[in-house]
C-alpha cells in the first residue's frame, strides 16, 4: 500500500497547482470587470469544427499573433482539448512554411 | 496490414518546370508501388509564399500527397525526399487515426441530434429557413481576443 500513499501525496500536489491558478485567474477577473468583460467560449466548440488541420491557415490564423507565438488558452478562451489539436496543427504548419516560427 | 495513410507535403523552389514537378512524382511513385503502396491523391497547391526563406527562398512550389502505405515505406520516402536537392522542405503525417476520430465524432453528433429532433416531433433534417439565418452570428462584435497581456 504504500507506493498509493504517495499517489496521493502526488495529488495533493495537484491540488495545490491548481489553487494558484484559481488565485491568479480571480486577480485578473477582479481586474476585468471594472474595465470589460469578454465571453470566453471555445472557437472550435462554438463552430463545431472537429478537425483542426494544419493545412487549413485561415482557421489557424487568429491563434497566431503577430510575434509567431501560440495564443495562450486563457486569452482564446480555447477549451483545453481544441487547443492540444490547434498546438500539433500549428506546430505542423510551421515546419512546412505556413506559419512562422518568430517574426521580428 | 498497410492500411495506414499518410500525407506527405513537399516544397520545391519556386522556379522548378512543370516536367521536374512530373519527374519527382514519377520518382515518389516509383518508390510507394515498389514497397506495395498506393497513391491516394495527389495535389499541387502550387506557388505559395513561406513564412520564413527556405535555402535562400521566399516562395515555394507546394505539393501534397496522400498515400496509403507501411511506415517502412514512408521511412524509405522521407530518406530519399531528404537526399534530393530539388526538395527544400518535405513532411510526412500520419493522417488515418485522426480522420476516424473526426468521422466518429461528426457521425455522433449528426445521430444525436437526429434522435433529439425526431423526439420533438421534427423531421430529422434541419428545413431551410429553420433556426438562425446563416451568416448572421449571434455575436457581433467578435472580440474574443483581446491580446492586451501575453
Amino acid at each position: 500500500m504504500p507506493p498509493f500513499g504517495q499517489g496521493r501525496s502526488g495529488g495533493g500536489g495537484g491540488g495545490r497547482g491548481r489553487a494558484g491558478d484559481k488565485k491568479a485567474g480571480d486577480k485578473e477577473k477582479g481586474q476585468r470587470r471594472t474595465l470589460f468583460r469578454r465571453r470566453k467560449v471555445c472557437k472550435f466548440c462554438a463552430d463545431k469544427i472537429d478537425d483542426i488541420n494544419y493545412k487549413d491557415v485561415k482557421l489557424i490564423g487568429p491563434f497566431v499573433p503577430e510575434r509567431g507565438k501560440i495564443l495562450p488558452r486563457r486569452i482564446s478562451g480555447t477549451c483545453a482539448k481544441h487547443q492540444r489539436k490547434l498546438q500539433t496543427a500549428i506546430k505542423r504548419a510551421r515546419q512546412i512554411a505556413l506559419i512562422p516560427y518568430v517574426t521580428e | 496490414m498497410s492500411d495506414r495513410q499518410y500525407e506527405l507535403v513537399y516544397i520545391l523552389p519556386p522556379d522548378t518546370t512543370e516536367q521536374q514537378v512530373a519527374e519527382l512524382q514519377a520518382k515518389v511513385e516509383e518508390v510507394v508501388t515498389r514497397l506495395s503502396g498506393t497513391i491516394a491523391s495527389t495535389d499541387n497547391w502550387g506557388r505559395k509564399r513561406l513564412a520564413y526563406e527556405i535555402a535562400r527562398h521566399k516562395e515555394g512550389y507546394y505539393v501534397l500527397q496522400t498515400i496509403n502505405g507501411s511506415g517502412e515505406l514512408m521511412k524509405e520516402l522521407d530518406r530519399r525526399l531528404k537526399v534530393m536537392d530539388i526538395v527544400i522542405r518535405q513532411m510526412i503525417v500520419r493522417v488515418d487515426e485522426a480522420k476516424k476520430v473526426v468521422d466518429t465524432v461528426q457521425t455522433r453528433r449528426r445521430t444525436n441530434s437526429e434522435r433529439r429532433r425526431v423526439k420533438r416531433g421534427l423531421p430529422p433534417q434541419r428545413q431551410p429557413g429553420e433556426g438562425r439565418p446563416a451568416g448572421e452570428p449571434d455575436d457581433q462584435d467578435d472580440d474574443r481576443f483581446e491580446v492586451g497581456e501575453v
